[in-house]
């Protein structure tokens, strides 16, 4: 099932809304990529609040998007993760070191509006 | 005591990475039905994922059986994921964080057996491998 991907003024917020194939995945990391560019984005939005698992393949992908994301010059948030898939990431031992995560949408969008005043400011 | 429903266990052929999802989402049901918190439901269900995508990534296909345990008093479900792919040539090194054939993070095996009560791994290089996971819900 495709990721839909909403641009909303300088930001793309991608909402997962059910559990995702590998393939899915990817789709989501490549579009993300490529609207950024294409719209100029300053922030990127996933939210992972509808993700039933977060496994390494899942987690990997996200840390890929994050990284691939500052590299073209904009800042993604994870959002949402469960207290049960952040459990099970413990567990694993899997990080998403590097990458910023916020409880839910609205503290995401407010990490982004201070992050890029504040870099706009300078 | 009351009576303990029947469960039959679930056998999902592994082939594709939608598989990997109605693998897990299968455990996760049966999980829950079984009486497990959703919290180990989670840890399962996460568990499930790791091993069916091992099996599409080294073996292409294989199966995964999700069943009810029973040990004395105990209850539980076991997963038992099985391909009859190339194998792995060293099981020890498989076990290892950070260990991967396949360029990515190497924490599938190592992982499933953090989340996991009990891990057995069986593997013989050319005749497939075989993992049997057990989780006791106490």
């Amino acid at each position: 099932m495709q990721v839909p991907i909403l641009k909303q003024g300088p930001y793309l917020i991608a909402t997962i809304q059910s559990a995702l194939t590998d393939a899915d995945i990817l789709q989501l990391r490549d579009a993300l990529v490529e609207q950024v560019g294409r719209y100029r984005s300053r922030g990127v939005i996933i939210d992972v609040t509808a993700l039933d698992v977060m496994d390494s393949f899942a987690t990997g992908t996200l840390r890929d998007v994050a990284h691939m994301v500052r590299l073209r010059g904009a800042e993604t948030v994870i959002v949402g993760i469960q207290p049960d898939v952040a459990f099970a990431m413990v567990h694993m031992g899997l990080t998403l070191e590097g990458v910023t995560t916020t409880l839910d949408l609205e503290e995401g969008l407010d990490h982004l509006n201070r992050n890029i005043k504040s870099s706009a400011a300078r | 005591m009351k009576p303990i429903e029947v469960m039959e266990e679930v056998c999902v052929a592994v082939a594709s990475d939608q598989d990997i999802v109605s693998a897990r989402m299968r455990g996760r049901t049966m999980a829950l039905q079984l009486g497990f918190r959703a919290t180990d439901a989670t840890l399962i269900a996460t568990a499930i994922s790791e091993l069916a995508r091992n099996i599409l990534l080294y073996a292409k296909s294989g199966e995964i059986v999700i069943a009810p345990l029973e040990r004395g008093e105990s209850r539980g479900l076991t997963v038992v994921a099985r391909d009859r792919g190339p194998g792995i040539a060293d099981t020890t090194r498989a076990m290892e964080d950070g260990y991967s054939t396949s360029g990515r993070l190497g924490l599938g095996l190592p992982g499933v057996r953090r989340l996991m009560d009990e891990f057995d791994l069986r593997s013989h290089a050319g005749e497939g491998t075989t993992v049997t996971v057990k989780k006791w819900n106490d």
